[in-house]
């Protein structure tokens, strides 16, 4: 069998992060070069999946398949093709960036790391999941680690509310999408949860129109849809910083991802029925989430909402069902993923200086902090889709994709990029520019090397894609068309 | 050299950008090094520009200087740059302005590196619309010459600059958003976003767009009306045209001296050459429809803009209104051509058109002139009320000749590059659109009326006494600045034909 990278980058977080619980307790810096370390091989090894990826083959690629438990049809069958691959690059990305800037955590840092590193497994094995019963397994061990991570380590004043309504949300959310997911299992008469096999499993129009929903609803509790987008804000911010980035960075995509892969993949005509429907939800994301952005006073907050602004672009990406739309919906999430980790590690470096994120007593932020700020402005950049940033590579086709299917949703998603330049320009005016509060003044210490490295990686990412969409659009396009291949075409 | 020919748009293109990459290897403390640099970066581009001034040939049809490269092909948009007689000019009074710009502003004492960084990254902006063949390439470019000139307003600008920074960003951001989705829709139509593909196949454009049954679909009759109006909203925006143009006193008079010299001498250019590129070709009929109303629209910002001009104390503010009276005919000449096209009229079009694209030119060349002026007054009394000056003339005798030269260019002199693209508009305008170009005459006049007045008010009268004992000579340096620009104006007016047959070449093609 060939070399097992896929399996390696999705179970080298986890056995980093249980070998970790073997460190004692207070070597704190040993602990954090382990977990870097452990970052470290995923990220290299998902970024040379990457680049080796053959695109003149297409469909999918470093396939391993293990059966898992033949009884009930139940195999470890791993792949990666045009959509997830960038996904997983993502992920390495984010549990890289993730670990430099949790650098200074003093509380408990080994079980912080090792819950993030199951984390970073529960989110790789999902993504490259081609086994349904696997997807959902995975899927758990993702939303588990997030109620510790952020009751434990997350801010004083909401951590538990937020953490409980985030699990109770997804849990729901995943109970929901696993009924779809039996229900598909039953009615196949295949008796295997092998996704590949679903997808010519031919359920009947009627039998997909019924399902569709809680498959599709039920993973995209996750990916924030309107309206049960809720917990996503208060999980962003009571949840530590690594943990928010991860959280807006990578764990929204796996939402979007799943409903993509379980809902629409496998029930299509399911999907047309409803896209009209989805359309609607994902056009309030967009713009609703855009003005509630606008009124934010903490920091975090506006983040949050503009998280759940920008999935709304992912989701109408999907529901236009054509070549365009999905192509711009696979990089919005590459894209919004690592813009939005950029953005939430600046906070970090803001909050931990300023112990404060209330806009109006901040200020003048880019004279102690100018890598963060320039860093803040380019994250900002691409939240407004503004050309030669990867936002504008991804948001363009996905209104292509829009005026080829419902023109009307396309104007009204294109208002939401005016509210967000104006507040994106106000937050950073106010933050980073303008005069310094007094108490500030010569507390602000100057960021850390780690951050610095964090920060630089991340916005440079996204001007590489903004600048050469070659890098990552032909194949993210190649996936679309597989997706739009089971669709029957658009 | 024969890169050198093969590439010359791209070199053009991305030397300031990559300039001010290396900018930022230079220490930011090290302030004059930095300026050094950055000026000797901006003259890069004005050579390479008369070099291909000269090596353009006006008798051949068609772009030239063509380069393709793939960029984002799964979309269908590459990577396609080229020039023409109405681009070339621009292109050359963008790299002309650059460098005179960065040498006015030596006087920036605050933050220099990253003043120099975002002044040569707009640069790239504004070059790239003027060379684009790619309609989503157009837009890339659009956009990114926004954000540098945001932060060159709002970190360096005056007093009101917050309030007018975020009004410059949000109205034309919201004039983009038009033209973005123009931009989509034309894509969507013709499959392609290049330029001489979509003007090729647009003519024959058919069927509708939506499949696979929503309800709402749109005709391909739909689609073309509705990116001619997005197209034309945000042009009118950024030239700007009467009533869209209040933007413009705000940005222009809180902007840094060479701010404003950049956005009234190069960035309004971008929104008529988008009217001469994307509106007229594209859309013959819609625009020959519309072209009263435009020319309505064009008649009030000169006279209105004049006389706004006129009623100002504040001399830069004088000066920003004045941008929106000359670029008023401009828009009369646009307007002309789109009426007499496919006419016996269509030769006074032509004229007209002429006339357009020289008052581009001539405009960025005076306009840019008369805020580096007022940047040299501002520096020295830290004010800009014209009823603080008062007689200055013995205090600043060579300022005051440059000062009077330069404002006769602007009020259409004969013998001066103004008056030679305004009697063209007129002279080509006057069969087509008589009443419009007659008020637009009368409106001439109120142009001298505030020319004049800001002459007087800051040179002659009596001397106020308080600037004696003030340094209020112009300096080498600002001399040295505005000296290509005189020469310039001078030339053209009385030799006009050297620029004005490159653009005519090309306008009888595209327009007779």
């Amino acid at each position: 069998m060939a070399f097992p990278i896929l399996s390696i980058i999705v179970f080298t977080p986890i056995v980093f992060g249980l070998a970790l619980l073997l460190f004692p307790a207070h070597r704190h810096r040993e602990i954090r070069i382990a977990a870097l370390v452990g970052a470290s091989i995923t990220t290299v090894l998902s970024i040379w999946a990457y680049f080796t990826y053959d695109q003149a083959l297409g469909g999918y690629q470093f396939v391993e398949k293990i059966p898992w438990i033949p009884a009930l049809g139940i195999s470890y069958h791993v792949g990666v093709d045009g959509m997830n691959l960038p996904l997983v690059l993502l992920t390495g990305v984010v549990i890289f960036t993730g670990v430099l800037i949790s650098w200074g955590i003093d509380d408990r840092p080994r079980e912080f790391f090792a819950f993030l590193f199951i984390l970073a497994t529960g989110v790789f094995g999902v993504f490259v999941s081609l086994d349904l019963f696997q997807l959902l397994f995975f899927y758990e061990i993702a939303v588990f680690p997030m109620y510790l991570l952020i009751a434990i380590w997350g801010w004083k004043v909401t951590r538990e509310y937020a953490a409980m309504k985030l699990t109770l949300y997804l849990f729901v959310g995943s109970v929901i999408a696993l009924v779809g997911a039996l229900a598909m299992y039953f009615a196949s008469g295949l008796g295997t949860f092998d996704l590949l096999a679903l997808e010519g499993a031919g359920f009947s129009t009627g039998f997909q129109r019924f399902w569709f929903p809680f498959v599709f609803f039920g993973f995209a509790v996750l990916g924030g849809i309107f309206p049960v987008h809720n917990w996503s804000p208060d999980g962003h911010v009571a949840a530590p910083t690594a943990v928010s980035m991860f959280h807006a960075g990578v764990l929204m995509k796996l939402g979007a991802f799943a409903s993509l892969r379980v809902g629409i993949m496998l029930m299509p005509e399911g999907a047309k029925f409803w896209a009209p429907l989805i359309l609607v939800l994902a056009t309030v994301n967009v713009v609703y989430g855009a003005f509630i952005a606008s009124v934010q006073t903490d920091f975090k907050y506006v983040i949050g909402f503009s998280s759940v602004s920008h999935m709304g672009l992912v989701l109408l990406g999907f529901a236009s069902l054509n070549l365009d739309g999905l192509t711009g919906a696979g990089i919005q999430m590459f894209s919004h993923g690592v813009m939005t980790a950029l953005f939430f590690a600046v906070v970090g470096v803001v909050y931990d200086r300023a112990h404060t994120r209330e806009i109006p007593k901040l200020g003048g932020f880019i004279r102690p902090l100018p890598l963060a700020a320039v860093a803040f402005i380019i994250g900002g950049l691409v939240s407004m889709g503004m050309p030669g940033f990867s936002g504008f590579i991804a948001e363009f086709p996905i209104f292509m994709g829009l005026w080829q299917r419902a023109p009307i949703v396309a104007i009204v998603a294109a208002i939401s990029i005016v509210i967000t330049a104006s507040y994106i320009m106000r937050v950073v005016g106010n933050v980073f520019f303008g005069e310094m509060p007094k108490e500030f003044e010569g507390h602000i210490s100057p960021i850390k090397v780690q951050d610095k490295v964090a920060l630089v990686m991340l916005a440079v990412i996204l001007v590489i894609v903004g600048v050469y969409p070659r890098i990552m659009a032909p194949l993210v396009q190649s996936g679309a068309q597989a997706i739009l291949a089971l669709v029957g075409g658009a | 050299m024969a890169f050198l020919e093969a590439h010359i748009l791209a070199l053009i293109l991305f030397t300031p950008a990559v300039g001010a990459l290396l900018l930022f290897l230079l220490p930011r403390e090290r302030v004059t090094a930095i300026r050094r640099a950055a000026f000797g970066v901006s003259l890069i581009p004005l050579a390479l520009s008369l070099w291909m001034w000269f090596a353009y040939q006006p008798d051949v049809p068609g772009y030239q200087f063509v380069e393709r490269a793939i960029w984002y092909e799964a979309i269908g948009s590459s990577f396609h740059l080229g020039v023409d007689g109405i681009s070339v000019p621009m292109v050359l009074l963008t790299t002309l302005l650059t460098p005179l710009a960065v040498l006015i502003s030596f006087s920036i004492q605050e933050n220099v590196r990253s003043y120099m960084m975002l002044f040569l990254l707009l640069e790239t902006g504004m070059l790239g619309v003027f060379l684009a063949l790619d309609l989503l390439l157009f837009f890339v470019f659009w956009e990114v010459g926004l954000v540098p000139m945001y932060f060159l307003i709002n970190q360096w600008g005056s007093a009101n600059r917050e309030y007018a920074s975020f009004k410059f960003l949000i109205y034309t951001m919201a004039g983009s958003l038009g033209l973005l989705l123009a931009i989509q829709l034309i894509g969507v139509a013709s499959g392609t976003f290049d330029l001489l593909t979509i003007t090729e196949r647009w003519a024959s454009l058919s069927g509708p767009l939506t499949l696979l049954g929503l309800p709402i679909t749109l005709s391909i009759g739909a689609v073309k009306r509705i990116a001619f109006w997005a197209f034309v909203i945000a042009f009118a925006i950024k030239v700007p045209i009467w009533p869209f143009h209040t933007w413009l006193p705000d940005a222009h008079t809180e902007a840094p001296t060479a701010g404003s010299m950049i956005l009234a001498g190069v960035l309004l250019k971008l929104g008529a050459y988008g009217f001469l590129r994307l509106v007229l070709p594209l859309y013959p009929v819609e625009a020959k429809t519309y072209a009263g109303a435009l020319a309505l629209l064009a008649t009030l910002a000169i006279v209105l803009g004049a006389f706004a001009s006129w009623g100002q104390d504040d001399f830069k503010r004088l000066v920003a209104y004045s941008s929106v009276n000359h670029m008023g005919f401009v828009v009369l000449g646009i307007a002309a051509a789109a009426m007499a096209q496919g006419t016996p009229l269509a030769g006074d079009g032509v004229i007209a058109v002429n006339g357009a694209v020289l008052q581009m030119f001539n405009h960025g060349l005076s306009a840019a002139g008369m805020f580096l002026l007022v940047g040299v007054i501002y520096e020295r009394a830290h004010t800009r009320d014209l009823n603080e000056f008062g007689g200055l003339f013995p205090l600043a005798p060579v300022y005051g000749g440059i000062l009077i030269f330069t404002a006769m260019a602007s009020l259409g002199l004969p013998g001066l590059n103004g008056f030679i693209s305004e009697f063209l508009v007129v002279r080509g305008a006057w069969p087509i659109l008589t009443a419009y170009t007659a008020i637009s005459m009368l409106g001439l006049l109120i142009t001298g009326a505030y020319i004049l007045k800001g002459i007087k008010k800051v040179l002659h009268g009596p001397l106020n006494e308080k600037w004696l004992g003030h340094k209020m000579e112009i300096n080498r340096r600002e001399v040295v600045a505005i000296a290509p620009l005189m020469v310039l104006m001078l030339t053209i007016g009385v030799w006009p034909s050297w620029i004005l047959d490159v653009i005519n070449r090309t306008v009888l093609r595209l327009f007779g």
